[in-house]
């Protein structure tokens, strides 16, 4: 292994920047099998597709587009349902559905955090918030989209409620429960320096929490996806699942096809931003793993 | 003999004395009140290093954190230099820094380099400027040997070496007395004989009194000026052993006739009392 990068080496390496580290996790990822088995995993579920739908003909894939319909439509500079990559209408669908996303995901984010934090911290506070909440957290997103239509005016901000409401719970919870598995000795050991309550808090509850709360977020991004399409279907214009639902009312198939793909290609690289900028801001986690792994 | 190491204890140190007078622990988790100290008298000069040597589950650890200012006591009273840390009125002491702890699994904070570990103490006190923090931190970790690792987080570097940026940590605020609560119990042995001449290093440079909790008899003899060998729960001096081997002492100790002298002196109580907690199915809290 390059020495330069190894972070196991005290003195010369204690400046390992966070691109080096990134660097040196990338390329130890492409020395491992991982990535190989990931071509294999994506090659086979074409070849399955190709095969189901273009050569053996099944019969429950009848009306199933194959995969060359799909990306011929997808690439196509004249699309025949009229979407693809060169459609600008393609990147209205991608655009909006990730603006209501960035707005539900930091609104769910800036109160859950703190809420969170304040659950975990204070028994009195935890007493008589957390049963409300536990109350309110199993039910389904789709239970609430009636409620949200009536409450809120338009179709933009039902879906954003929906959207935001599962990822608030993931996060609020996570973030709790972070705070709750710090060890005790962390808090003492900051009380015996000389830190007060509050310092305790800003140096000790939110760092120790961090890990957890990055969790929370991994999740909150996670469901913001899913109530958001499912938001998409029952109210709003525009979105990938409006994409995806309209396209099955005009029997236009390859294009729900077009917007599920890109619908797990957005959501994959949401979900990995919220994964770096938690590298990125918990540096002290990401080399106590680099050093497990070697 | 014992005036001869109070002497040489208090030598220099004028601060740092603890009076724990006729202290009674009883947790009452459930009603089922479980007596964790037993009117346990101990008098610690300033400056000494008085070893807690007793079976697990006996009843150190809570001793050490009412001490801390961790919980309350029962009754008796502790008082550190004259002044009352916790009794008649005041059950928890409060926490503060002239009382330290090194605790049993190492509480460095793992989200800060070293080097802001040390400093933290300071800073949360907020006297002094923040490079004059930084400053004295550099030059206790380069006096400590920890020079080139003041960027590491605690999770890169050895145990042994995290325990040392912990007694720094520690050490930074001037504290009267260090409480150590079985700091080595999972180094192996060799890296516990480096642990502990860092240990006696770092003390003769900075004298304070301090309380350590250990069950490894040869580690109390020799980092000791005295063993308070308590009995099985509920805790109370069983028998005090004075170690009238010199300061400094370095690792040549463990060979010398007085040193097994002491050892077989101290053995039988405390095999004696280990057996008991065995007996009583003892565990720790
Ligand atoms: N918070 C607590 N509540 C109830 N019992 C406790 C608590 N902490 C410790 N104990 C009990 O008190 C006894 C002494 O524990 P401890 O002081 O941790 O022992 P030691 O440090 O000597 O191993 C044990 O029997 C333990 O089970
Ligand atoms: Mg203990």
């Amino acid at each position: 292994m390059d020495k330069s990068m190894d972070p196991t080496t005290s003195a010369s390496s204690s400046e390992v920047s966070s691109a080096a580290l990134t660097m040196f996790r990338l390329s130890s990822w492409l020395k491992s099998p991982r990535p190989y088995l990931m071509l294999i995993g994506f090659a086979a579920v074409l070849a399955f597709w190709f095969f189901s739908v273009e050569v053996w003909k099944l019969p429950r894939f009848v009306d199933m587009p194959g995969p060359t319909e799909v990306f011929t439509e997808w690439f196509s500079k004249e699309p025949y349902y009229g979407l693809s990559v060169y459609t600008p209408e393609y990147y209205k669908h991608i655009g909006i559905s990730l603006r209501r996303i960035a707005f539900a995901f930091f609104l769910a984010t800036a109160l859950g955090v703190p809420l969170g934090l304040f659950l975990g911290w204070s028994k009195t506070f935890r007493e008589f918030i957390f049963p409300l909440f536990e109350l309110l957290r199993p039910i389904p997103v789709l239970a609430w989209v009636p409620l949200a239509i009536i409450m809120f005016a338009g179709s933009e901000t039902p879906v954003i409620f929906l959207t935001f409401l599962a990822s608030f719970f993931a996060t609020t919870l996570n973030t709790m429960l972070g705070v709750e598995s710090i060890d005790e000795s962390y808090s003492r050991a900051a009380r015996c320096l000389g830190a007060n309550r509050w310092q305790t808090f800003k140096h000790v509850v939110v760092p120790g929490a961090m890990p957890y709360i990055f969790t929370g977020l991994q999740i909150s991004i996670g469901v913001a996806w899913f109530s958001l399409v499912a938001g998409e279907m029952v109210s709003g214009q525009y979105g990938l699942g409006y994409l995806i639902n309209t396209s099955y009312m005009m029997i236009e198939y390859p294009k729900i096809i077009i917007g599920m793909i890109t619908l797990g290609i957005v959501g994959y690289t949401t979900s990995a931003m919220v994964r770096i900028l938690g590298d990125y801001l918990m540096q002290w986690r990401v080399r106590e793993l680099a050093l497990g792994d070697n | 003999m014992s005036t001869v190491i109070t002497e040489q204890a208090t030598d220099t140190v004028t601060e740092g004395a603890i009076r724990i007078e006729d202290v009674v622990k009883i947790y009452d988790p459930d009603g089922a009140a479980v007596m964790a100290v037993d009117h346990c008298s101990i008098d610690i000069p300033a400056g000494e290093i008085c070893m807690i040597v007793g079976p697990s589950g006996c009843g150190k650890t809570t001793l050490l954190n009412a001490i801390a200012g961790f919980h309350d006591i029962t009754s008796g009273s502790i008082h550190l230099d004259g002044e009352l840390l916790c009794g008649p009125g005041q059950p928890e002491a409060v926490p503060g820094s002239d009382r330290i702890v090194v605790f049993q699994n190492g509480a460095l904070f793992p989200w800060k380099t070293n080097l802001d570990n040390i400093a933290f103490g300071p800073m949360m006190a907020g006297k002094l400027s923040k490079q004059e923090i930084y400053d004295k931190a550099r030059s206790m970790m380069a006096d400590a040997g920890l020079s080139g690792t003041e960027n590491n987080y605690p999770g890169e570097v050895s145990s042994g070496l995290r325990r040392r940026v912990e007694i720094v940590r520690a050490l930074m605020n001037d504290p009267k007395v260090l409480l150590f609560d079985e700091p080595y119990r999972a180094l192996d042995s060799l890296t516990k004989s480096v642990m502990h001449e860092a240990l006696l290093e770092i003390y003769y440079r900075n004298k304070v009194t301090i309380f350590f909790i250990t069950h490894d008899l040869e580690e109390a003899i020799f980092l000791g000026h005295r063993l308070i060998i308590m009995s099985s729960r509920p805790c109370k001096p069983k028998k005090i052993v004075e170690v009238d081997i010199p300061h400094p002492r370095d690792y040549s100790v463990l060979t010398s006739q007085r040193f097994r002298e002491i050892m077989n002196e101290a053995k039988d109580v405390v095999h004696e009392e280990a057996q008991k907690a065995f007996d009583a199915g003892e565990k720790e809290g």
